[in-house]
């Protein structure tokens, strides 16, 4: 699907003259991630609140990956175009201190290049006894959100909320830094991740986080699906494909470019876990990443939608889930999922905020952030996290088929001016995928361009 | 030389669709690399080099003298794979993998696809003869004079193209007529042929509602499904079909207790056991052993598809098996008539002793057993394709009964039959 406008403004030179003159948007080419690609496209800020303990860390982490770093200051004059900051408020315990924040981070704001990066840490509210601290950490929500609304040229505003007894760990941090940093988030902005303690294995590779692992991913003959089959493929992932029996063909062409499997099978089957168990068992012993892609629309007005249309939505997006889990999450289930696995699911903004003519599948996508966040309770004993990504308005075949003034709007109503691409789905799941993200779980994170629909 | 264990790993086919429709663009080369790729991707396979694939069309275009190699390079198989084209008539998928089976019992390959294709759709059209002799003079002509003199010899009637059919050149009978004698002479009644007519779409029609294709089937240009099949089929509907083979009132041989023309392709991943489990692969079946026989039809001896008996009782008694030791019988349907003057015979105490030279009849046999998930009836029947649509189908039957032994027979043009015996799996 093209963006036609984004093309007529950016490239042809008419276009581009008339939408300046008339202040209209101009929506910038998002820098998206390519294999070898640079952490940053500039160096990146790094500063930080009171004795700011996770700063150090996060200098190590980027220049680890390749990456430069310079001090950040108020006064700091940049002789280069950011490409991120990165701002440690995680020692942040009374407003004054949020002030510090104000006085770095604008004048380094103004520095940045495109599609550029800001990070800020904090400490995750619900931790502090202190009301005044709770409040101080809670506010850099508010401010992290606002910036992402404010951002020019493609760059976006995230922040991580790193858990006290995670904040002396940098393997825990390295992960969702460099996700944040990188250009595989380019369409997510203003958007909280909670960092929690975990064990994380020392990454060898960081740009092929998932090498010897084994991953599903239900739904991949096309659209998003296939796209999380390439980010995963280009990770190092070891791939079984799932769709249903009718896409078989177009399934088999993607596994075929892969150098995947291909499992034809009706996720809704009785025996789904078991069948997947078992493609999975000719790949590796045990499986370690399930993504539940797969996913149907039957849109229509609540007051005049049927039960067919009620209950197959809900069996494809949500009940299926349940039933492959099960089998999955058996111990003794050979090709079963491992320890220290992952379950990934994909809800929608429209599961948060509804929609329209959607109620069935906003129920079932709701269903997936509520499953989410139990499960990966259930499971922290077995360290098997369990996080959901909610795309926004992605160009998809699907999306195209939406009335134009509807798209239109769909499209722009985010702090990016433009749709998503599903390779930025297929990103976000990846980076739950990987063995670093071990202190993320629970989570649902937002691939939406920082969408005012569902906020 | 030790012979070793050979085990039947999984099958592909595409959906085999009736010739002259959503196929028709389709050549043979690009149905047969789709059923390899169909394969290819359900066992992880992409870049892989097999042992070998063995594969074939019976109805073949000039340029598709390399037809399987071709389409591997055309596949995502490593282009390192070797490849063979076979051609036996409709023999040619289960020959191919009796072939293929042979070389892996022997040592020489460890993996290996068997597999066919055809298409009446794409079917080809060659000049007539007399065309073809005046043509090959002009090109061998040396001088332009030469030249002229040999191209006005062409006449109109020259430029009528020569028609691929499938009858007999020895005796220029379809093969339609060919079986509507022989059912004649076994007395086989038009009621019998429905009723297994029926059975074949009904029991077809089943496999699919149960997802018994989902790891034997890949779609192609949008089809999910064999076209022919007609779920619905009973053998009151088919009754009220006109004959088209034989004449007069003894005719009963109809569209519908005969296979139409159709279009498709099929693939069957054979391998050794080590390489089974290097691939973490359970096998679907062992393949025990194939048996080829050729009867003398053109004399009238025999009936031109009257083979697979003949093939049959050597091969049971090589393996020293009796007609009822199967737990699933695949005789594919060329023609209703076919698979009933196949059993009438073992069944004749006269045929075992005069033409098989036994003592006894070989008997009859379960009828439960016969063709338990559809066969050509309602599957349709692409000639090359059709062994390795039956032998996939039939040692997954064996994987999931997890015990037992299955019969394969097929019949081929030329009085030619091909049979074969799979065994599950400890």
């Amino acid at each position: 699907m093209t963006d036609t406008y984004s093309n007529l403004v950016n490239t042809n030179p008419v276009g581009k003259k008339i939408a300046t003159q008339l202040g209209l948007p101009r929506p910038t080419r998002l820098r998206r991630y390519e294999e070898g690609q640079d952490l940053l496209s500039g160096p990146a800020a790094v500063a930080g609140i009171g004795d700011a303990p996770v700063a150090g860390w996060a200098t190590g982490i980027i220049k680890a990956s390749g990456g430069d770093v310079v001090p950040a200051s108020p006064e700091a004059s940049y002789d280069k175009k950011l490409g991120a900051i990165v701002f440690d408020a995680t020692a942040a315990r009374t407003l004054d201190q949020l002030d510090e924040l104000r006085a770095t981070v604008g004048p380094a704001i103004k520095k940045l290049g495109s599609s550029a990066r800001l990070v800020v840490i904090g400490t995750t509210p619900a931790e502090l006894q202190d009301a005044e601290a709770a409040a101080t950490q809670q506010a850099l929500e508010g401010i992290t959100r606002s910036i992402g609304k404010e951002m020019l040229r493609g760059s976006t505003a995230n922040l991580l909320w790193v858990d006290q007894d995670a904040q002396g760990d940098s393997s825990v941090l390295a992960a969702p830094l460099r996700f944040l940093l990188s250009a595989r988030s380019a369409y997510v902005s203003g958007q909280p991740v909670r960092v929690r303690a975990a064990d994380v294995p020392d990454a060898t590779d960081w740009r092929h986080p998932l090498a010897g692992r084994v991953a599903v991913i239900t739904g991949a003959a096309r659209g998003i699906g296939a796209e999380i089959a390439k980010v995963f493929a280009r990770a190092g992932a070891t791939l079984v494909l799932v769709d249903i029996p009718a896409a078989g063909d177009s399934l088999s062409k993607v596994a075929n470019d892969l150098g995947a499997t291909a499992l034809q099978l009706d996720v809704t089957a009785e025996d789904a876990g078991a069948r997947i168990a078992e493609a999975v068992a000719r790949k590796g012993d045990k499986l370690h990443v399930m993504v539940h892609n797969a996913g149907i629309t039957r849109d229509k007005l609540f007051v005049n939608t049927d039960e067919n249309r009620w209950g197959s939505v809900l069996d494809v997006n949500l009940r299926s889930q349940f039933r492959i889990n099960k089998t999955l999450l058996d111990p003794s289930v050979k090709g079963g999922l491992a320890d220290g696995g992952r379950i990934i699911g994909v809800a929608s903004i429209s599961g948060i905020g509804g929609n329209r003519g959607q109620s069935n599948y906003a129920a079932s996508k709701a269903g997936v952030i509520g499953m989410v966040r139990q499960l990966s309770q259930n499971l922290a004993d077995r360290e098997i996290t369990v996080n959901a990504v909610a795309p926004g308005f992605i160009e998809t075949e699907m999306t195209a088929k939406i009335p134009f003034a509807t798209r239109e709007v769909g499209r722009r109503l985010n702090s990016l001016l433009q749709g998503g691409s599903p390779v930025d789905v297929g990103e976000a799941i990846a980076f739950f995928a990987e063995p670093g993200s071990a202190g993320v779980t629970g989570q649902v994170l937002r691939v939406c361009g920082q969408s005012q629909l569902g906020a | 030389m030790s012979v070793r264990d050979v085990y039947v790993l999984g099958g592909n086919r595409i959906p085999f669709v009736r010739s002259g429709g959503k196929y028709l663009k389709a050549s043979n080369q690009d149905m047969l690399t789709a059923a390899i790729d169909g394969l290819v991707s359900r066992y992880g396979l992409a870049g892989e080099r097999l042992g070998e694939v063995a594969a074939g069309a019976v109805l073949k275009h000039s340029r598709d003298f390399n037809l399987t190699r071709e389409s591997v390079l055309g596949s995502h198989l490593s282009p390192t794979t070797p490849a063979y084209d076979v051609q036996q008539a409709c023999g040619t998928g289960l020959e191919a993998t009796i072939l293929t089976a042979n070389k892996i019992a022997l040592g020489q390959i460890d993996s290996a696809i068997a597999g066919g294709s055809d298409t009446t759709s794409d079917a080809p059209l060659a000049v007539n003869d007399s065309l073809r002799r005046t043509l090959m003079k002009v090109n061998y002509a040396k001088t332009p004079q030469q030249r002229i003199s040999a191209l006005a010899k062409i006449r109109p009637g020259q430029l009528a193209p020569d028609q691929p059919s499938n009858g007999e050149p020895r005796t220029g009978l379809s093969m339609g007529e060919h079986q509507a004698i022989t059912t004649k002479e076994w007395g086989i009644t038009r009621e019998a042929q429905d009723e297994l007519t029926a059975r074949s779409h009904q029991n077809l029609a089943a496999a699919y509602d149960r997802g018994f294709f989902d790891d034997l089937l890949t779609p192609y240009l949008g089809v999910s499904r064999d076209n022919n099949l007609r779920p619905d089929s009973t053998p009151e509907k088919l009754a009220k079909l006109k004959p088209v083979f034989g004449k007069g009132e003894g005719a009963t041989m109809t569209a519908g207790n005969s296979t139409p023309l159709t279009d498709g392709a099929s693939a069957v991943l054979l391998g050794s056991r080590d390489w089974a489990d290097e691939h973490r692969i359970t096998p679907l079946a062992r393949f025990v052993d194939g048996e080829t026989a050729g009867v003398d039809y053109v004399t009238g001896n025999e009936g031109l598809l009257m083979a697979p008996p003949y093939a049959i009782a050597r091969l049971l008694q090589r393996n020293n098996l009796s007609l009822q030791d199967f737990d699933f019988y695949e005789i594919h349907e060329a023609f209703a008539s076919t698979v009933l003057c196949h059993l009438a015979a073992l069944e004749s105490p006269e045929f075992c002793k005069e033409k098989l030279g036994l003592d006894a009849p070989l008997g009859s046999i379960d009828r439960d057993k016969l063709n338990v998930n559809g066969s050509s009836l309602a599957a349709g029947h692409p000639f090359a394709a059709t062994g390795g649509r039956i032998v996939a189908s039939t040692a997954k039957m064996l994987h999931e009964k997890g015990s037992g032994r299955a019969l394969i027979s097929i019949c081929a043009a030329g009085g030619l039959g091909v049979v074969a015996i799979l065994e599950a799996c400890e």
